[in-house]
Protein backbone atom coordinates (compact mmCIF):
# COMPACT_ATOMS: atom_id res chain seq x y z
CA UNK A 1 0.00 0.00 0.00
CA UNK A 2 3.11 2.50 -0.04
CA UNK A 3 2.16 3.34 -3.55
CA UNK A 4 -1.41 3.89 -2.13
CA UNK A 5 -1.76 7.78 -1.17
CA UNK A 6 -5.08 7.79 0.15
CA UNK A 7 -7.41 4.55 0.77
CA UNK A 8 -11.37 5.70 1.85
CA UNK A 9 -13.49 2.45 2.85
CA UNK A 10 -17.84 2.93 1.75
CA UNK A 11 -19.61 1.34 4.05
CA UNK A 12 -23.41 1.26 5.29
CA UNK A 13 -24.67 -0.81 8.12
CA UNK A 14 -27.63 -1.13 5.74
CA UNK A 15 -27.85 -3.36 2.22
CA UNK A 16 -29.52 -1.33 -0.67
CA UNK A 17 -28.73 2.09 0.12
CA UNK A 18 -26.44 2.89 -2.82
CA UNK A 19 -22.96 1.77 -1.60
CA UNK A 20 -21.72 0.51 -4.95
CA UNK A 21 -23.54 3.26 -6.82
CA UNK A 22 -21.80 5.66 -4.89
CA UNK A 23 -18.66 3.79 -4.83
CA UNK A 24 -18.42 3.87 -8.56
CA UNK A 25 -18.72 7.09 -9.79
CA UNK A 26 -16.73 8.68 -6.64
CA UNK A 27 -14.08 6.63 -8.48
CA UNK A 28 -15.90 8.13 -12.39
CA UNK A 29 -15.67 11.20 -10.47
CA UNK A 30 -11.98 11.64 -8.82
CA UNK A 31 -10.86 9.99 -12.20
CA UNK A 32 -12.41 12.62 -14.21
CA UNK A 33 -9.10 14.56 -14.05
CA UNK A 34 -6.47 12.48 -16.10
CA UNK A 35 -4.04 13.05 -13.41
CA UNK A 36 -5.20 10.99 -10.81
CA UNK A 37 -4.77 7.90 -10.34
CA UNK A 38 -7.70 5.57 -9.03
CA UNK A 39 -8.42 2.16 -7.86
CA UNK A 40 -11.58 1.01 -7.32
CA UNK A 41 -11.76 -2.10 -5.00
CA UNK A 42 -15.37 -4.49 -4.41
CA UNK A 43 -15.03 -6.36 -0.97
CA UNK A 44 -18.48 -7.54 -1.36
CA UNK A 45 -17.54 -11.45 -2.20
CA UNK A 46 -21.56 -12.74 -2.65
CA UNK A 47 -22.84 -9.24 -4.31
CA UNK A 48 -20.29 -7.91 -6.35
CA UNK A 49 -22.03 -5.27 -7.68
CA UNK A 50 -18.76 -2.92 -9.26
CA UNK A 51 -18.21 -4.95 -12.56
CA UNK A 52 -22.01 -4.29 -13.61
CA UNK A 53 -22.07 -0.51 -12.74
CA UNK A 54 -18.71 0.14 -14.03
CA UNK A 55 -19.58 -1.74 -17.53
CA UNK A 56 -16.89 -4.45 -17.31
CA UNK A 57 -18.94 -7.52 -17.17
CA UNK A 58 -17.25 -10.26 -18.61
CA UNK A 59 -13.51 -9.05 -18.08
CA UNK A 60 -11.02 -11.69 -16.78
CA UNK A 61 -8.40 -11.08 -14.36
CA UNK A 62 -4.52 -11.40 -15.66
CA UNK A 63 -1.81 -12.68 -13.88
CA UNK A 64 1.84 -11.22 -14.20
CA UNK A 65 4.86 -11.48 -12.20
CA UNK A 66 3.98 -8.62 -10.16
CA UNK A 67 0.91 -10.29 -8.92
CA UNK A 68 -2.90 -9.56 -10.65
CA UNK A 69 -3.95 -6.77 -13.18
CA UNK A 70 -6.75 -4.63 -11.66
CA UNK A 71 -9.08 -4.17 -14.90
CA UNK A 72 -8.79 -0.75 -16.00
CA UNK A 73 -12.02 1.50 -17.44
CA UNK A 74 -10.07 4.10 -18.32
CA UNK A 75 -6.38 4.49 -18.57
CA UNK A 76 -6.28 5.94 -14.84
CA UNK A 77 -9.21 3.86 -13.61
CA UNK A 78 -8.63 0.10 -12.15
CA UNK A 79 -10.97 -1.85 -10.97
CA UNK A 80 -10.80 -5.72 -8.80
CA UNK A 81 -13.60 -7.81 -8.19
CA UNK A 82 -14.08 -11.16 -7.60
CA UNK A 83 -17.04 -10.55 -9.96
CA UNK A 84 -13.74 -11.11 -12.86
CA UNK A 85 -13.01 -14.32 -10.99
CA UNK A 86 -16.78 -16.02 -11.74
CA UNK A 87 -17.15 -17.76 -15.64
CA UNK A 88 -20.66 -16.34 -15.88
CA UNK A 89 -22.00 -13.26 -13.47
CA UNK A 90 -25.54 -15.49 -12.18
CA UNK A 91 -22.52 -17.74 -10.10
CA UNK A 92 -23.22 -17.59 -6.91
CA UNK A 93 -20.56 -17.23 -4.30
CA UNK A 94 -21.49 -19.55 -1.38
CA UNK A 95 -18.58 -19.22 1.11
CA UNK A 96 -18.15 -18.63 4.92
CA UNK A 97 -16.68 -16.12 6.73
CA UNK A 98 -13.33 -17.26 5.99
CA UNK A 99 -12.87 -18.05 2.72
CA UNK A 100 -14.14 -14.43 1.88
CA UNK A 101 -11.49 -13.31 4.21
CA UNK A 102 -8.65 -14.85 2.24
CA UNK A 103 -10.16 -13.74 -0.69
CA UNK A 104 -10.18 -10.15 0.95
CA UNK A 105 -6.46 -10.52 1.51
CA UNK A 106 -5.19 -11.42 -1.57
CA UNK A 107 -6.91 -8.64 -3.53
CA UNK A 108 -5.12 -6.20 -1.27
CA UNK A 109 -1.61 -8.32 -1.11
CA UNK A 110 -1.41 -9.21 -4.54
CA UNK A 111 -2.99 -7.16 -6.73
CA UNK A 112 -0.65 -4.88 -8.98
CA UNK A 113 -2.06 -1.58 -8.53
CA UNK A 114 0.58 0.52 -9.30
CA UNK A 115 1.29 4.33 -8.02
CA UNK A 116 -2.61 5.35 -7.08
CA UNK A 117 -3.60 8.26 -5.19
CA UNK A 118 -7.28 7.37 -4.05
CA UNK A 119 -7.86 3.38 -3.37
CA UNK A 120 -11.89 3.00 -3.18
CA UNK A 121 -12.59 0.36 -1.40
CA UNK A 122 -16.61 -1.42 -1.96
CA UNK A 123 -17.94 -3.29 1.01
CA UNK A 124 -21.23 -5.31 1.49
CA UNK A 125 -23.77 -4.45 3.91
CA UNK A 126 -23.35 -5.02 7.71
CA UNK A 127 -20.41 -5.38 10.48
CA UNK A 128 -18.51 -9.03 9.58
CA UNK A 129 -15.96 -10.72 7.92
CA UNK A 130 -15.15 -8.58 4.93
CA UNK A 131 -15.46 -4.99 7.46
CA UNK A 132 -13.44 -6.64 9.89
CA UNK A 133 -10.58 -8.01 7.52
CA UNK A 134 -10.77 -4.82 5.84
CA UNK A 135 -9.74 -3.02 8.79
CA UNK A 136 -7.33 -5.55 9.94
CA UNK A 137 -5.30 -5.81 6.90
CA UNK A 138 -5.20 -2.20 6.49
CA UNK A 139 -4.50 -1.58 10.17
CA UNK A 140 -0.61 -0.76 9.00
CA UNK A 141 -1.08 0.68 6.07
CA UNK A 142 -3.33 4.07 7.05
CA UNK A 143 -7.17 4.21 6.11
CA UNK A 144 -8.08 7.64 5.52
CA UNK A 145 -11.59 7.20 6.60
CA UNK A 146 -15.10 6.16 6.05
CA UNK A 147 -17.96 7.52 3.74
CA UNK A 148 -21.27 6.15 5.42
CA UNK A 149 -24.09 5.56 2.92
CA UNK A 150 -27.76 6.03 4.21
CA UNK A 151 -31.19 6.63 3.07
CA UNK A 152 -33.33 9.07 5.62
CA UNK A 153 -35.78 6.43 7.06
CA UNK A 154 -34.98 4.94 10.78
CA UNK A 155 -34.75 1.31 9.54
CA UNK A 156 -31.91 2.72 7.49
CA UNK A 157 -30.70 4.77 9.93
CA UNK A 158 -30.63 2.42 12.86
CA UNK A 159 -28.01 0.04 10.80
CA UNK A 160 -25.83 3.21 10.14
CA UNK A 161 -25.82 4.09 13.89
CA UNK A 162 -24.15 0.24 14.17
CA UNK A 163 -21.95 0.95 11.62
CA UNK A 164 -20.40 4.27 13.18
CA UNK A 165 -20.22 1.96 16.22
CA UNK A 166 -18.35 0.08 14.42
CA UNK A 167 -16.03 2.62 12.67
CA UNK A 168 -15.21 3.90 16.55
CA UNK A 169 -14.64 0.51 18.23
CA UNK A 170 -11.76 -0.75 15.42
CA UNK A 171 -10.84 3.46 15.23
CA UNK A 172 -11.43 4.24 11.81
CA UNK A 173 -11.87 7.82 11.26
CA UNK A 174 -15.47 8.97 9.64
CA UNK A 175 -15.36 11.59 6.73
CA UNK A 176 -19.19 11.64 7.09
CA UNK A 177 -22.49 10.90 5.99
CA UNK A 178 -24.28 10.69 2.43
CA UNK A 179 -27.96 10.68 2.32
CA UNK A 180 -29.45 9.16 -0.72
CA UNK A 181 -32.85 8.49 -2.23
CA UNK A 182 -33.40 11.93 -0.11
CA UNK A 183 -36.40 12.80 -2.29
CA UNK A 184 -38.48 12.03 -5.45
CA UNK A 185 -38.88 15.24 -7.63
CA UNK A 186 -42.15 14.05 -9.96
CA UNK A 187 -40.73 14.72 -13.74
CA UNK A 188 -44.48 16.02 -15.23
CA UNK A 189 -45.71 17.93 -12.23
CA UNK A 190 -42.30 18.55 -10.15
CA UNK A 191 -44.00 17.67 -6.65
CA UNK A 192 -41.52 16.54 -4.35
CA UNK A 193 -42.21 13.05 -2.61
CA UNK A 194 -40.19 11.69 -0.09
CA UNK A 195 -40.68 8.15 -0.70
CA UNK A 196 -38.33 6.96 2.20
CA UNK A 197 -39.91 9.56 5.04
CA UNK A 198 -37.41 10.54 7.35
CA UNK A 199 -39.36 10.04 10.05
CA UNK A 200 -36.83 10.23 12.79
CA UNK A 201 -35.38 13.83 10.96
CA UNK A 202 -33.08 11.46 8.35
CA UNK A 203 -29.36 11.43 8.54
CA UNK A 204 -29.35 15.70 8.72
CA UNK A 205 -30.53 15.48 12.84
CA UNK A 206 -28.46 11.68 12.81
CA UNK A 207 -25.48 13.58 12.04
CA UNK A 208 -26.63 16.89 14.22
CA UNK A 209 -27.10 13.72 17.26
CA UNK A 210 -23.31 12.04 16.51
CA UNK A 211 -21.78 15.23 15.36
CA UNK A 212 -20.34 13.38 12.04
CA UNK A 213 -20.57 15.73 8.88
CA UNK A 214 -23.31 15.56 6.56
CA UNK A 215 -21.25 15.17 3.38
CA UNK A 216 -25.07 15.85 1.61
CA UNK A 217 -27.90 14.43 0.15
CA UNK A 218 -28.62 12.36 -3.29
CA UNK A 219 -32.14 12.63 -4.69
CA UNK A 220 -33.89 9.60 -6.15
CA UNK A 221 -33.44 9.92 -10.18
CA UNK A 222 -34.56 6.94 -12.43
CA UNK A 223 -31.46 8.13 -14.92
CA UNK A 224 -29.27 6.76 -11.62
CA UNK A 225 -30.27 2.95 -12.10
CA UNK A 226 -30.21 3.03 -15.89
CA UNK A 227 -26.55 4.16 -16.09
CA UNK A 228 -25.98 1.62 -13.06
CA UNK A 229 -27.31 -1.08 -15.62
CA UNK A 230 -25.76 0.44 -18.83
CA UNK A 231 -22.22 0.52 -16.66
CA UNK A 232 -22.01 3.89 -17.48
CA UNK A 233 -21.22 7.47 -14.85
CA UNK A 234 -23.89 8.89 -14.46
CA UNK A 235 -22.13 11.95 -13.49
CA UNK A 236 -21.57 11.82 -18.00
CA UNK A 237 -25.14 10.87 -18.49
CA UNK A 238 -27.37 13.31 -16.64
CA UNK A 239 -24.68 16.15 -16.14
CA UNK A 240 -27.44 18.51 -15.37
CA UNK A 241 -29.51 15.95 -12.45
CA UNK A 242 -29.89 17.68 -9.02
CA UNK A 243 -28.36 13.88 -8.17
CA UNK A 244 -25.31 15.05 -9.98
CA UNK A 245 -24.60 18.14 -8.65
CA UNK A 246 -25.34 16.18 -5.42
CA UNK A 247 -22.54 13.67 -5.74
CA UNK A 248 -19.72 16.42 -7.60
CA UNK A 249 -20.05 18.61 -4.40
CA UNK A 250 -19.78 15.35 -1.96
CA UNK A 251 -16.70 14.77 -4.06
CA UNK A 252 -15.28 17.54 -3.49
CA UNK A 253 -15.73 17.29 0.07
CA UNK A 254 -13.71 14.15 0.29
CA UNK A 255 -11.07 15.63 -1.14
CA UNK A 256 -10.81 18.82 0.29
CA UNK A 257 -10.75 15.95 3.48
CA UNK A 258 -8.41 13.97 2.01
CA UNK A 259 -6.06 17.19 1.24
CA UNK A 260 -6.37 18.04 5.18
CA UNK A 261 -5.24 14.88 6.05
CA UNK A 262 -1.94 13.83 4.63
CA UNK A 263 -1.51 10.04 4.32
CA UNK A 264 1.41 9.92 6.89
CA UNK A 265 -0.22 10.79 10.07
CA UNK A 266 -3.80 9.36 11.64
CA UNK A 267 -6.26 12.60 12.06
CA UNK A 268 -9.89 11.89 13.63
CA UNK A 269 -12.34 14.17 12.42
CA UNK A 270 -13.12 16.50 15.48
CA UNK A 271 -16.49 17.59 15.95
CA UNK B 1 -17.08 -23.35 18.84
CA UNK B 2 -17.04 -19.34 19.48
CA UNK B 3 -13.79 -17.87 19.27
CA UNK B 4 -12.15 -18.64 16.30
CA UNK B 5 -8.74 -17.63 14.53
CA UNK B 6 -9.32 -15.28 11.47
CA UNK B 7 -7.59 -17.76 9.08
CA UNK B 8 -9.73 -20.53 10.20
CA UNK B 9 -9.53 -23.21 7.32
CA UNK B 10 -13.21 -24.14 8.28
CA UNK B 11 -13.95 -27.00 10.76
CA UNK B 12 -15.22 -29.19 7.43
CA UNK B 13 -11.58 -28.79 5.80
CA UNK B 14 -9.19 -31.54 5.43
CA UNK B 15 -6.53 -28.91 7.16
CA UNK B 16 -8.81 -28.78 9.73
CA UNK B 17 -6.90 -28.71 12.96
CA UNK B 18 -3.68 -28.56 10.84
CA UNK B 19 -2.87 -25.49 9.27
CA UNK B 20 -0.74 -22.87 10.20
CA UNK B 21 -4.10 -20.36 11.48
CA UNK B 22 -5.10 -23.57 13.55
CA UNK B 23 -2.24 -23.20 16.36
CA UNK B 24 -3.37 -21.69 19.78
CA UNK B 25 -6.81 -22.00 18.80
CA UNK B 26 -8.85 -23.82 21.46
CA UNK B 27 -10.23 -26.25 19.25
CA UNK B 28 -7.26 -27.08 17.47
CA UNK B 29 -6.75 -30.83 18.91
CA UNK B 30 -10.96 -31.05 18.69
CA UNK B 31 -10.39 -30.28 14.49
CA UNK B 32 -7.40 -32.61 14.07
CA UNK B 33 -9.37 -35.49 15.56
CA UNK B 34 -11.83 -35.27 12.61
CA UNK B 35 -14.79 -34.56 14.89
CA UNK B 36 -15.28 -31.05 13.61
CA UNK B 37 -16.30 -33.11 10.25
CA UNK B 38 -19.01 -34.99 12.01
CA UNK B 39 -22.51 -34.40 11.35
CA UNK B 40 -23.34 -31.31 13.90
CA UNK B 41 -26.01 -32.69 16.87
CA UNK B 42 -27.83 -30.03 17.14
CA UNK B 43 -29.23 -30.97 13.56
CA UNK B 44 -31.22 -33.69 15.08
CA UNK B 45 -32.51 -31.57 17.91
CA UNK B 46 -33.66 -28.95 15.49
CA UNK B 47 -35.63 -31.61 13.82
CA UNK B 48 -37.27 -32.80 17.12
CA UNK B 49 -37.87 -28.53 17.77
CA UNK B 50 -39.31 -28.00 14.41
CA UNK B 51 -42.01 -31.11 15.06
CA UNK B 52 -44.28 -28.47 16.10
CA UNK B 53 -44.21 -26.34 13.33
CA UNK B 54 -45.98 -26.97 10.43
CA UNK B 55 -44.68 -24.64 7.11
CA UNK B 56 -41.07 -22.94 7.22
CA UNK B 57 -40.74 -19.88 4.61
CA UNK B 58 -37.30 -18.47 4.44
CA UNK B 59 -37.21 -15.10 2.55
CA UNK B 60 -34.20 -14.76 0.58
CA UNK B 61 -32.44 -11.72 -1.62
CA UNK B 62 -29.09 -11.54 -3.16
CA UNK B 63 -29.77 -8.16 -2.71
CA UNK B 64 -30.00 -5.85 0.19
CA UNK B 65 -32.76 -2.97 0.62
CA UNK B 66 -34.90 -4.93 -1.73
CA UNK B 67 -37.37 -5.39 1.14
CA UNK B 68 -36.65 -8.69 2.39
CA UNK B 69 -37.71 -7.37 5.70
CA UNK B 70 -40.39 -5.49 5.23
CA UNK B 71 -42.33 -8.19 2.78
CA UNK B 72 -41.36 -10.68 6.10
CA UNK B 73 -42.98 -8.56 8.53
CA UNK B 74 -46.14 -8.11 6.56
CA UNK B 75 -46.21 -11.66 5.43
CA UNK B 76 -46.61 -12.51 9.13
CA UNK B 77 -49.05 -9.63 9.47
CA UNK B 78 -50.93 -11.18 6.57
CA UNK B 79 -50.83 -14.51 8.15
CA UNK B 80 -51.65 -13.97 11.44
CA UNK B 81 -54.78 -11.92 10.56
CA UNK B 82 -56.54 -15.05 10.51
CA UNK B 83 -56.60 -15.76 14.53
CA UNK B 84 -56.48 -19.26 14.51
CA UNK B 85 -53.48 -19.16 12.67
CA UNK B 86 -50.29 -19.25 14.79
CA UNK B 87 -47.14 -17.70 13.23
CA UNK B 88 -43.63 -17.35 14.19
CA UNK B 89 -40.99 -14.58 12.76
CA UNK B 90 -37.56 -15.33 13.39
CA UNK B 91 -34.63 -12.50 12.07
CA UNK B 92 -31.65 -14.32 11.22
CA UNK B 93 -29.96 -10.61 10.29
CA UNK B 94 -27.79 -11.08 13.16
CA UNK B 95 -25.51 -7.42 11.85
CA UNK B 96 -28.38 -5.33 10.73
CA UNK B 97 -32.03 -6.84 13.05
CA UNK B 98 -34.32 -4.46 11.22
CA UNK B 99 -37.72 -7.06 12.29
CA UNK B 100 -37.74 -5.57 16.05
CA UNK B 101 -38.59 -2.35 14.27
CA UNK B 102 -40.78 -2.99 11.97
CA UNK B 103 -42.70 -4.88 14.22
CA UNK B 104 -42.85 -2.00 16.92
CA UNK B 105 -41.14 -4.05 19.33
CA UNK B 106 -37.95 -2.34 19.83
CA UNK B 107 -36.59 -2.35 23.73
CA UNK B 108 -38.32 -5.72 24.27
CA UNK B 109 -36.55 -8.26 25.88
CA UNK B 110 -35.99 -11.81 25.69
CA UNK B 111 -36.95 -14.33 28.51
CA UNK B 112 -35.46 -17.86 29.23
CA UNK B 113 -37.77 -20.11 30.89
CA UNK B 114 -37.24 -23.90 31.35
CA UNK B 115 -38.60 -24.84 27.48
CA UNK B 116 -36.10 -22.44 26.22
CA UNK B 117 -36.47 -19.11 25.13
CA UNK B 118 -39.27 -17.85 24.86
CA UNK B 119 -40.41 -15.50 21.88
CA UNK B 120 -41.38 -11.56 21.62
CA UNK B 121 -45.21 -11.51 21.05
CA UNK B 122 -46.90 -8.93 18.90
CA UNK B 123 -50.28 -10.90 19.30
CA UNK B 124 -51.59 -13.74 20.91
CA UNK B 125 -50.56 -15.61 17.33
CA UNK B 126 -47.48 -13.75 16.53
CA UNK B 127 -44.00 -14.54 17.66
CA UNK B 128 -41.19 -12.60 16.76
CA UNK B 129 -37.31 -13.53 18.02
CA UNK B 130 -34.63 -11.52 16.94
CA UNK B 131 -30.93 -10.40 18.16
CA UNK B 132 -32.17 -6.99 18.42
CA UNK B 133 -33.88 -8.41 21.24
CA UNK B 134 -30.66 -8.95 23.08
CA UNK B 135 -28.61 -6.18 22.77
CA UNK B 136 -28.84 -3.25 25.39
CA UNK B 137 -29.25 -0.88 23.06
CA UNK B 138 -30.71 -0.35 19.17
CA UNK B 139 -27.40 1.29 18.06
CA UNK B 140 -25.20 -1.48 19.57
CA UNK B 141 -23.08 -3.20 16.84
CA UNK B 142 -22.65 -6.56 16.64
CA UNK B 143 -19.53 -7.18 15.10
CA UNK B 144 -19.07 -10.99 14.99
CA UNK B 145 -17.38 -13.17 12.50
CA UNK B 146 -18.71 -16.30 10.87
CA UNK B 147 -18.42 -18.73 13.29
CA UNK B 148 -19.98 -16.60 16.12
CA UNK B 149 -23.25 -15.79 13.49
CA UNK B 150 -23.42 -19.44 13.18
CA UNK B 151 -23.80 -19.82 16.85
CA UNK B 152 -26.09 -17.37 17.28
CA UNK B 153 -28.62 -19.03 14.30
CA UNK B 154 -28.46 -22.74 15.89
CA UNK B 155 -29.46 -21.48 19.05
CA UNK B 156 -32.41 -19.34 18.09
CA UNK B 157 -33.46 -22.76 16.29
CA UNK B 158 -32.61 -24.79 18.82
CA UNK B 159 -33.46 -23.33 21.94
CA UNK B 160 -36.45 -20.77 21.14
CA UNK B 161 -40.15 -22.33 22.32
CA UNK B 162 -42.58 -21.63 19.44
CA UNK B 163 -44.83 -23.55 20.52
CA UNK B 164 -47.46 -25.20 18.03
CA UNK B 165 -46.68 -23.09 15.00
CA UNK B 166 -48.50 -22.78 12.02
CA UNK B 167 -46.00 -20.68 9.37
CA UNK B 168 -42.48 -19.92 10.45
CA UNK B 169 -40.91 -17.17 8.47
CA UNK B 170 -37.42 -16.75 8.51
CA UNK B 171 -36.10 -13.15 7.59
CA UNK B 172 -32.15 -13.23 6.24
CA UNK B 173 -29.72 -10.87 5.56
CA UNK B 174 -28.43 -10.51 1.65
CA UNK B 175 -26.08 -12.67 0.59
CA UNK B 176 -25.42 -16.01 0.09
CA UNK B 177 -23.14 -17.12 2.96
CA UNK B 178 -22.98 -17.92 6.75
CA UNK B 179 -26.62 -17.52 7.65
CA UNK B 180 -27.95 -18.94 4.57
CA UNK B 181 -25.83 -21.78 4.80
CA UNK B 182 -26.39 -22.38 8.42
CA UNK B 183 -29.90 -21.99 8.09
CA UNK B 184 -30.02 -24.23 5.35
CA UNK B 185 -28.10 -26.43 6.87
CA UNK B 186 -29.37 -26.68 10.73
CA UNK B 187 -32.94 -26.86 9.19
CA UNK B 188 -31.96 -29.98 6.77
CA UNK B 189 -33.76 -32.58 8.47
CA UNK B 190 -36.56 -30.36 9.79
CA UNK B 191 -38.13 -29.78 5.93
CA UNK B 192 -38.13 -25.91 4.45
CA UNK B 193 -41.16 -25.29 2.68
CA UNK B 194 -39.48 -22.98 0.25
CA UNK B 195 -38.47 -19.94 -0.15
CA UNK B 196 -40.08 -16.70 -1.46
CA UNK B 197 -37.26 -13.89 -2.87
CA UNK B 198 -37.54 -10.96 -2.94
CA UNK B 199 -35.93 -8.26 -5.43
CA UNK B 200 -35.95 -4.63 -7.49
CA UNK B 201 -36.76 -4.49 -10.92
CA UNK B 202 -33.06 -2.88 -11.93
CA UNK B 203 -30.70 -5.64 -13.37
CA UNK B 204 -27.99 -4.70 -10.45
CA UNK B 205 -30.83 -6.07 -8.51
CA UNK B 206 -31.74 -9.47 -10.54
CA UNK B 207 -28.18 -10.48 -11.14
CA UNK B 208 -27.53 -10.87 -7.28
CA UNK B 209 -31.16 -12.23 -7.47
CA UNK B 210 -30.16 -15.28 -9.61
CA UNK B 211 -27.22 -15.70 -7.68
CA UNK B 212 -29.56 -16.32 -4.78
CA UNK B 213 -32.16 -18.68 -6.65
CA UNK B 214 -28.43 -20.31 -8.00
CA UNK B 215 -28.20 -20.85 -4.29
CA UNK B 216 -31.52 -22.41 -3.83
CA UNK B 217 -30.58 -24.97 -6.36
CA UNK B 218 -26.94 -26.06 -5.09
CA UNK B 219 -28.87 -26.62 -1.99
CA UNK B 220 -31.84 -28.06 -3.40
CA UNK B 221 -33.92 -25.12 -1.27
CA UNK B 222 -37.76 -25.28 -2.81
CA UNK B 223 -38.28 -21.59 -4.89
CA UNK B 224 -42.11 -20.78 -3.74
CA UNK B 225 -41.26 -17.61 -5.94
CA UNK B 226 -39.78 -14.23 -6.51
CA UNK B 227 -41.57 -10.71 -5.43
CA UNK B 228 -40.52 -7.58 -6.86
CA UNK B 229 -41.07 -4.56 -4.47
CA UNK B 230 -40.46 -0.81 -5.76
CA UNK B 231 -42.08 -1.64 -9.57
CA UNK B 232 -43.48 1.70 -9.99
CA UNK B 233 -44.42 4.77 -8.06
CA UNK B 234 -47.69 6.59 -8.66
CA UNK B 235 -47.29 10.65 -7.84
CA UNK B 236 -49.20 11.58 -5.37
CA UNK B 237 -50.44 14.27 -6.62
CA UNK B 238 -50.67 13.90 -10.40
CA UNK B 239 -50.43 9.83 -10.79
CA UNK B 240 -47.85 9.64 -13.25
CA UNK B 241 -46.45 6.38 -12.76
CA UNK B 242 -42.55 6.57 -12.81
CA UNK B 243 -40.21 3.45 -12.67
CA UNK B 244 -37.65 4.48 -10.01
CA UNK B 245 -35.38 1.51 -10.59
CA UNK B 246 -35.96 0.88 -14.26
CA UNK B 247 -36.49 -3.09 -15.64
CA UNK B 248 -33.66 -2.20 -18.26
CA UNK B 249 -33.39 -5.93 -18.49
CA UNK B 250 -37.17 -6.79 -18.40
CA UNK B 251 -37.57 -6.18 -14.43
CA UNK B 252 -38.47 -9.66 -12.37
CA UNK B 253 -41.11 -10.61 -14.77
CA UNK B 254 -38.61 -11.29 -17.41
CA UNK B 255 -36.10 -13.42 -15.32
CA UNK B 256 -38.84 -15.35 -13.82
CA UNK B 257 -40.09 -16.47 -17.41
CA UNK B 258 -36.33 -17.35 -18.36
CA UNK B 259 -35.76 -19.39 -15.48
CA UNK B 260 -39.20 -20.82 -15.22
CA UNK B 261 -39.64 -19.57 -11.57
CA UNK B 262 -43.35 -18.22 -10.71
CA UNK B 263 -43.32 -14.63 -10.33
CA UNK B 264 -45.64 -14.08 -6.96
CA UNK B 265 -46.16 -10.45 -7.58
CA UNK B 266 -45.39 -6.86 -7.67
CA UNK B 267 -45.22 -4.45 -5.17
CA UNK B 268 -45.76 -0.55 -5.92
CA UNK B 269 -43.33 2.07 -3.83
CA UNK B 270 -45.73 3.93 -1.38
CA UNK B 271 -43.91 6.13 1.48
CA UNK B 272 -46.87 4.88 3.46
CA UNK B 273 -44.84 1.27 3.79
CA UNK B 274 -41.69 3.44 5.89
CA UNK B 275 -44.36 5.47 7.75
CA UNK B 276 -46.02 2.03 8.93
CA UNK B 277 -42.85 0.38 9.77
CA UNK B 278 -41.83 3.61 12.06
CA UNK B 279 -45.04 3.22 14.03
CA UNK B 280 -44.63 -0.45 14.30
CA UNK B 281 -48.50 -0.74 13.29
CA UNK B 282 -49.24 -3.13 10.43
CA UNK B 283 -51.53 -1.82 7.59
CA UNK B 284 -55.47 -1.60 8.18
CA UNK B 285 -56.48 -3.57 4.71
CA UNK B 286 -54.38 -6.52 3.72
CA UNK B 287 -51.50 -5.82 1.15
CA UNK B 288 -52.66 -6.04 -2.53
CA UNK B 289 -49.93 -7.66 -4.83
CA UNK B 290 -50.08 -6.81 -7.83
CA UNK B 291 -50.18 -9.51 -10.21
CA UNK B 292 -48.23 -8.77 -13.61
Amino acid sequence: MKTVKHKILVLSGKGGVGKSTFSAHLAHGLAEDENTQVALLDIDICGPSIPKIMGLEGEQVHQSGSGWSPVFVEDNLGVMSVGFLLSSPDDAVIWRGPKKNGMIKQFLRDVDWGEVDYLIVDTPPGTSDEHLSAVQYLSAAHIDGAVIITTPQEVSLQDVRKEINFCHKVKLPIIGVVENMSVFICPKCKKETQIFPPTTGGAEVMCQDLKIPLLGKVPLDPHIGKSCDKGQSFLMDAPDSPATFAYRSIIQRIQEFCGHHPPKEEHFLSS
